[in-house]
Formats: C-alpha cells, sequence, structure tokens
C-alpha cells in the first residue's frame, strides 16, 4: 500500500522548525489509518527480530559482535517510507532492523547472525556484514565512520548516472566525529550530491555519552560550514520522521545536494550483546521507554482512533512472531556454509 | 662583474628544455622578478624571471634553441656602470667567491655525490634478560593485569606518561586494560577520545614531538588503520627527517589479529606490516611476564613503539616475577623451550598453537626448540639461526597472511645466513590467504591449527 503523501504544510514545519530534544517538541506528519498500521507492523519486525537475535546469542547461535536496534525502529521505519524504487541505504554495524526495514528476508539475515549457507552472505560476513544488490542495501559497516563516505559514493553514481535516485547514509554520533564525514560532506556539497545524512542520535558511542565527545552536540548543524542544511527530528516518533524524510529526500532528489538529519533516538540495549551499560542509569532508560516509545506511540494511536482493535493488534502480533520464530528456525537448523566456500568470493 | 644567467631546472626531474623565447632583448634593463624568457620543458612552458638586476649585456644562447642543458649560460647580464667590455670574465652568480677545495670524487652534483659504497647497516644488539634474583616471588598474573601494572607502574615513575584512546578512562577500556588508571591518576593523564583515530593518533605524535610519552590505545588495531598514515608518516618518520633533532617517544598498544566470530574487518593481525617500516619497534608479546616487560621498555623507549596485544590472550594467567622494576629488552627472543630435533619460532597468540604442538611432537619422541620472538621490529635473528645451527630444520607459526609474512622473512634470513645448516626447507605455518569469515567452521579453517604445526614438525623432520 502506497503511503499516503502527508500534508506538505505540516511536514515543512517539521523540517524547519527543529524538534525540541525532550521529543515533545516536534511537529508531526498526519498519518492514516494505512500509514500507522504499516509502521507499526514493520517496527514490531524489528523489535520481535531484535529480541530473538538477543536470545539466540545467549543460546551461542550467534558469536562475535551483535548490536541491537531496539529502541530506535521508528528511524529507518520511517525514512524507508519517503523512498522509491532504485534508493539506496547504506548504515554500519547495527543493520538488522535497517535490513529488515529495506525488504531483506528475515530468514537471510537471521541465517547471517548464525554464519549458516542460507544467510545473505553465506555465513560469511555475519551479523555487521549484510548486502543485497536486489534491496539496494550497500551494508553493513564494521568500521565507525566508512560508511558515510562509502554512502556519499552512492549518491555520487546516481549524479553521474543522471538517475534520480537517493542515497541514505546511516551513522551513529560517535561516527559523526570521524574525519572522512567532514570530508564526504564537502565534496556532497561541492558536487550536489542527493545524499541524506541521517545521524542516528542514541546519545551514546559505546559507553561514551554525546557530551563527553562532542564540542558541538547539534549534530543536525555539524554541515553548517559546508552549506548543508540540517534538521532535527524527533526519533521516536515515526510520524515525524517520515515528514521530515519526505522533506529532505524531496530536497535531493530536485538536486539541491545533500541534506543532514539528525534523529533524536535511544537504543535500550547494550552497545552490543557484551555490554553492561553501566555509564548510564536504569531510570533513564526505563523512562525513554515508558514514555516515548515508537511502538507503543502507534499503538496507542491505533487504539485511541479506533482504527485497530486489540484483536486486531493481536493478529499483527502474532503474524510477525511467527515470521520471527520462521528465520529463527531456519537460522538455527540450516547447515554450515561448506568448507569449499573458504576461498571463494575472494577475487573474481 | 657581469653576472652570467643560467639554464634553471624547472622540475625536480629536468635536464634540459627548449629556450623558446626571449621577453628582454640585448640592452634592456632587468629588476629582480622581470620575466626575461620563456623556457619549455617536457612538461610545461614556463617564465624564466631574472634574480639580479643590471642590463642584458648579450644573450649567448638564441630564442628557439632546443636541447639546451640545465646550468649552461644563456645571457650575461651587466651591473650599473659596467661595459659590454666587462663581459670578457664574466662572474656565475651560482658560484660562490672561495669554493672550498673539494676532492673530484665527493662534489656534490645536482644527483647527490658520486656513488660512493652503501654502508652496511648498523648491527643491533639487544640486551639479555634481566636476571631474576633466586627465592623471587612469582605471581599468577593475566596479561590484561600485566599490561595494566606495567602502565601504571611507569605512569608512577614518569610524569611524562599519559594514556589516551576510545573508553580507556570512564569505562575503564573496552577491553578493561586501563582499569583503575582514571581512579589513581585522574583525568588529565587518562583521556577518553572521541572515535577519531586518525586525529588522536595525530594529537598524540605532535605531544610525543614535544617529549611527552603518550601511550596511544586502539580499540583494536582494526582501527589504526584509519591512522595508519599518522604512525607510518610522523611518527616512524620525524626522528630522521629532522636530523635526530626530534622523535615520537610513544607507545600505540591494543589488541591485534582474529578475536572470536567478529568477521573480516575486525579480525587481521599487523605483526607483518608494520615490522616493514624503519623508524618503528614492533611487540608482540606471548606470556604475562613478557607483556609487563616489554610494555614497560616500550614507554621507556625513546621511538615509537607498536605493541600488539591479543583479546584472547588478555585473560590467560602467567607467572610474572614480583619485583620492582620488572623491564624486558626489545628485541630479544626468548628461548621458550629448550629441543634438539627442530626449531619452532612464533610470536603471539602463536604461541598458543606452537606450545600445544610441541608437547604433542614431544610425546612422539620428538625434541623441538621453541622460540618466542617476543619483538617483530628488530628481529633477533641471531637467536634463530644458532638454534638452527643445531637442529637443522625450522617451522615458523603465525596467525596472519602467508604472503609477506613474518615468518618468510625469517625463512629469508636464515636461508641467507644458515644455508649450510638447513637439512629441510623451512616451513611457515599462517593463517589462510582469505579475508576472516564469520561462519564458525570457516573461521576456523581459516586459523592455523595445532595438527598443522605437528604435521609440518614431522615434514621437516622427515618423519
Ligand atoms: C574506526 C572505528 N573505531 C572504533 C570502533 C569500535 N566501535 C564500534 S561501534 C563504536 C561506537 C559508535 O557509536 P555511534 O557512532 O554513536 O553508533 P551507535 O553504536 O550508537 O549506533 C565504537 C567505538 C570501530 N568499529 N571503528
Ligand atoms: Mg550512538
Amino acid at each position: 500500500m502506497a503511503p499516503r503523501k502527508t500534508a506538505s504544510t505540516s511536514s515543512r514545519k517539521t523540517a524547519a522548525k527543529p524538534a525540541k530534544k525532550d521529543f515533545n517538541g516536534g511537529i508531526i506528519a498526519d498519518f492514516s489509518k494505512e500509514d500507522d498500521l504499516k509502521a507499526y507492523r514493520e517496527m514490531l519486525l524489528i523489535r520481535r527480530f531484535e529480541e530473538k537475535a538477543g536470545q539466540l546469542y545467549g543460546m551461542g547461535f550467534i558469536g562475535g559482535f551483535c548490536h541491537l536496534y531496539i529502541g530506535q525502529e521508528a528511524v529507518v521505519v520511517g525514512m524507508q517510507l519517503a523512498l522509491k524504487d532504485g534508493d539506496q541505504v547504506i548504515t554500519g554495524y547495527r543493520d538488522h532492523g535497517h535490513m529488515l526495514a529495506c525488504g531483506m528476508s528475515p530468514r537471510g539475515v537471521m541465517a547471517e547472525l548464525t554464519g549458516r549457507r542460507g544467510g545473505l552472505s553465506k555465513g560469511k560476513g555475519g551479523s555487521m556484514h549484510m548486502f543485497s544488490k536486489e534491496k539496494n542495501f550497500y551494508g553493513g559497516h564494521g568500521i565507525v565512520g566508512a560508511q558515510v563516505s562509502l554512502g556519499t559514493g552512492l549518491a555520487f553514481a546516481n549524479r553521474y548516472r543522471g538517475n534520480d535516485n537517493v542515497s541514505l547514509a546511516y551513522f551513529g554520533d560517535g561516527a559523526a566525529n570521524q574525519g572522512q564525514v567532514y570530508e564526504s560532506f564537502n565534496m556532497a556539497a561541492l558536487w550536489k550530491l542527493p545524499v541524506v545524512y541521517i545521524i542516528e542520535n542514541n546519545r551514546y558511542a559505546m559507553g561514551t555519552a554525546v557530551s563527553r565527545a562532542s564540542a558541538q552536540t547539534d549534530f543536525s548543524q555539524r554541515g553548517a560550514s559546508f552549506g548543508i542544511p540540517g534538521y532535527q527530528v524527533d526519533g521516536m516518533d515515526v510520524r515525524a520522521v517520515k515528514a521530515a524524510a519526505d522533506e529532505a529526500v524531496e530536497h535531493c532528489r530536485s538536486g539541491k545536494g545533500p541534506i543532514i538529519l539528525e534523529m533524536l533516538t535511544y537504543r535500550y540495549r547494550g552497545h552490543s550483546m557484551s555490554d553492561p551499560a553501566k555509564y548510564r542509569s536504569k531510570d533513564e532508560v526505563q523512562k525513554m521507554r515508558s514514555e516515548h516509545d515508537p511502538i507503543e506511540q502507534v499503538r496507542a494511536r491505533l487504539l485511541e482512533r479506533k482504527w485497530a482493535s486489540e484483536d486486531d493488534l493481536k493478529q499483527i502480533d502474532k503474524e510477525v512472531r511467527d515470521i520471527v520464530a520462521d528465520s529463527a528456525d531456519f537460522a538455527q537448523s540450516d547447515p554450515e556454509p561448506d568448507a569449499s566456500e573458504l576461498y571463494t568470493d575472494i577475487l573474481l | 662583474m657581469p653576472i652570467e644567467i643560467l639554464m634553471p631546472a624547472l622540475s625536480p626531474t629536468m635536464e634540459e628544455g627548449t629556450l623558446s623565447k626571449w621577453v628582454k632583448n640585448e640592452g634592456d634593463a632587468v629588476k629582480s622578478g622581470d620575466v626575461i624568457a620563456e623556457i619549455e620543458t617536457d612538461k610545461a612552458t614556463m617564465e624564466v624571471e631574472a634574480v639580479d638586476e643590471g642590463v642584458i649585456g648579450k644573450i649567448l644562447i638564441p630564442a628557439g634553441s632546443e636541447g639546451v642543458k640545465v646550468n649552461t649560460p644563456i645571457a650575461v647580464l651587466l651591473q650599473d656602470g659596467e661595459s659590454a667590455d666587462a663581459m670578457a670574465a664574466p662572474k656565475t652568480a651560482e658560484k660562490p667567491a672561495e669554493a672550498p677545495k673539494v676532492e673530484e670524487a665527493e662534489k656534490p652534483t645536482r644527483q647527490g655525490s658520486a656513488a660512493a659504497p652503501v654502508p652496511a647497516a648498523p648491527k643491533v644488539e639487544a640486551a639479555a634478560d634481566p636476571d631474576i634474583p633466586a627465592g623471587t616471588e612469582m605471581v599468577m598474573t593475566t596479561v590484561r593485569e600485566a599490561l595494566r601494572d606495567a602502565m601504571a607502574e611507569e605512569m608512577r615513575r614518569d610524569e611524562s606518561v599519559f594514556v589516551m584512546g576510545e573508553e580507556v578512562a570512564e569505562y575503564q577500556g573496552a577491553y578493561k586494560i586501563t582499569q583503575g588508571l582514571l581512579q589513581e591518576f585522574g583525568a588529565r593523564r587518562v583521556i577518553d577520545t572521541p572515535i577519531t583515530e586518525h586525529g588522536f593518533a595525530g594529537v598524540g605524535v605532535g605531544a610525543a614531538m614535544t617529549g611527552l610519552k603518550p601511550i596511544v590505545e586502539f580499540m583494536t588495531f582494526n582501527f589504526a588503520m584509519q591512522a595508519i598514515d599518522q604512525i607510518i608518516n610522523s611518527a616512524a618518520k620525524t626522528l630522521y627527517m629532522s636530523g635526530g633533532q626530534m622523535g615520537a617517544p610513544m607507545v600505540f598498544r591494543g589488541p591485534n589479529g582474529a578475536a572470536a566470530r567478529v568477521a573480516a574487518q575486525h579480525s587481521q593481525c599487523y605483526a607483518a606490516w608494520y615490522s616493514q617500516i624503519p623508524g618503528l619497534k614492533v611487540v608482540m608479546p606471548y606470556t604475562a611476564a613478557d607483556a609487563k616487560g616489554l610494555l614497560k621498555a616500550a614507554i621507556r623507549d625513546p621511538n615509537p613503539v607498536i605493541f600488539l596485544e591479543n583479546e584472547i590472550l588478555y585473560g590467560q594467567s602467567f607467572e610474572v616475577p614480583k619485583m620492582d622494576d620488572f623491564v624486558l629488552p626489545i628485541g630479544k627472543a626468548r628461548i621458550h623451550k629448550k629441543g634438539n630435533d627442530a626449531t619452532i619460532v612464533s610470536f603471539g597468540i602463536g604461541m598458543t598453537y606452537a606450545v600445544k604442538a610441541v608437547a604433542e611432537l614431544e610425546k612422539e619422541g620428538i625434541d623441538v626448540e621453541l622460540i618466542d620472538l617476543r619483538t617483530i621490529r628488530p628481529m633477533d635473528i641471531p637467536t634463530i639461526v644458532e638454534s638452527v645451527r643445531k637442529t637443522g630444520r625450522l617451522v615458523t607459526v603465525e596467525e596472519g597472511y602467508p604472503q609477506s609474512s613474518v615468518g618468510t622473512e625469517i625463512a629469508t634470513r636464515v636461508m641467507q645466513q644458515a644455508f649450510d645448516y638447513l637439512d629441510a626447507p623451512i616451513l611457515t605455518i599462517a593463517g589462510k590467504d582469505v579475508p576472516m569469515p564469520y561462519a564458525a567452521n570457516l573461521e576456523k579453517l581459516a586459523l592455523p591449527n595445532v595438527g598443522e604445526v605437528v604435521q609440518a614438525v614431522k615434514t621437516v623432520c622427515y618423519k
């Protein structure tokens, strides 16, 4: 179902007036019943998928680093609603949500997490490294900041080919300090490249709170010296994200060059599975969960507006759980890659 | 005295050019900075500016002349009051009035002095390990604690030592190597950085150039690739480029090599990479005692030292002598076990395979001498050669990629220095020639294993 176009005035306001950091001041797009149901289902899929991944990690099926996206679902789901065929997405290692939102198969993602042959990278990439040419998902990158230059390159290719596609380059508040980010900003502005830089400010880079690592914590203004416009967006409200996404994608598509969206968001879990997250209080996490949860917001709205009954939502929940359970079963029973795969895919 | 204007070199590689045009003619007055002629090189057409003031007395090379050699006189410049008659004995501006007499062979030319023989590289000799006094208490210590103790002891001893890196302070280290340092030394000396490796490595090198002694921690050495330009182009070369005036007395340290299941971008060994660079020292310890003694030495060393640790070894315990100041020599290998039938050389995590292989081989009656290289650069080849003279057989073991590896370097040097003592070709065991896969089964295949080491030793023993 095609998402309904939001009223342009309200979306414009979102972009022009930065949302306040308390997550309440953002102006939001009108969402139709269909929009809300779609967003609900997609965010729920990511949430349940990540919970399952966490479980499988605990059971030893998943190894290495595993970074969960729980809490940040509205960002990728809202952004994705603004894209059209051929638009590209690239991100870092906290990538499972992005892949599901891009329409990549839950089985393929989960089996990659368990390192099996049916995984999206045949088991060779793992949690941080998955790609899909078909879905225009360009990874899945383990080196903080590297995807920003790569995402700029995707936009360069669009300009070069003369199409009107846009690339979305997602990165964290920590990544936003890397040098290559600013080298990329400069080239993107200089060459008017159609790239939306989405800074997922979840307040921490591992154990470092934003204010301990960044001299300027308003990340939306990080492009100011290159003349790149930037906006702060309530990243816990999928409607605010969608409104800003429409604006930003249109800005790029119409040839005005790059744009920055700072998504004010929050990760509920530790940085990775091995992070005890002692650098923040349980209260802080609890407050965010109870007051700003992106899925609960939509759920409450659906019920309040009588767009869905408890039973309807239970049904969605069940369908989502079935998809996740199926992917987990597949990921546990699928065989490991054949030993001969050790030497494949190194050179053509 | 009239001044000869010479054909200038307009690029580092130019040997001759075309004098395409004279902008000034005989009799014209010129001031310094005036364009007097145009010259065409293989790359571009360049203007020639006058350096001195005067009047063009005579043009020696007409416009349009091709193949004019650099330094050929092209015109004569007359100075105030001089007439063209004075041109009989022109003076070349470039030539100093009283050039010191130099032997023809030593006279510097544009290409440098005439070929002198390349001097031999100086021999570096590392001291032996210090004696551990009889009765010294040995304390079981993890590599993690040993590294932390080394830094803490050196920071107590020398105020100019400080630690910087991602999560080293408040988080107590991503792998807990800096645990407690913030509490003891404060935020001035234990510094959390943003995730900006290239920048903070450069900041560290700059501070070191003034004589401070930074310990720059990389969360893992994979991320030091962001900073490798500052490590190699700045830290390693400053001493040489400054003619010995200043260098970078500092340590770059952190976990190196594969951990477990962290896939291609987070699993590589940089021992061979850094070992190529003159101006660096490269240390890669296996035991906790070596980790402690060598890290203390690295911090005191007046050079940049790359200190390669390993996440899997962090939690392993070894005996460490309880001494006030236990410092080991950089550049000295350690004989981990004496033996007579074959030599294994390994280092860092590679030693875990070697140690197990040696035990298995012992059961089969093969008595292996196991050398822990400890320092990759400068490399203690004499200790290896001495062992090979005894055993006649050599196997190297490491986790890094097989091409241009530390093992192939050892093999080359032993072949050159102990060829006559070898009874079998040297075998080098390394990681497979593939990026590190994620899948558990493929990861196992990509790493070396004990069986391969055992087999290699049997092969060189013809058993
Ligand atoms: C170049 C580099 N340095 C360090 C790391 C280790 N590391 C992985 S994630 C991370 C924190 C990044 O935080 P942020 O950009 O805010 O993203 P988030 O994890 O919050 O999504 C660090 C330091 C890395 N992967 N790459
Ligand atoms: Mg973050």
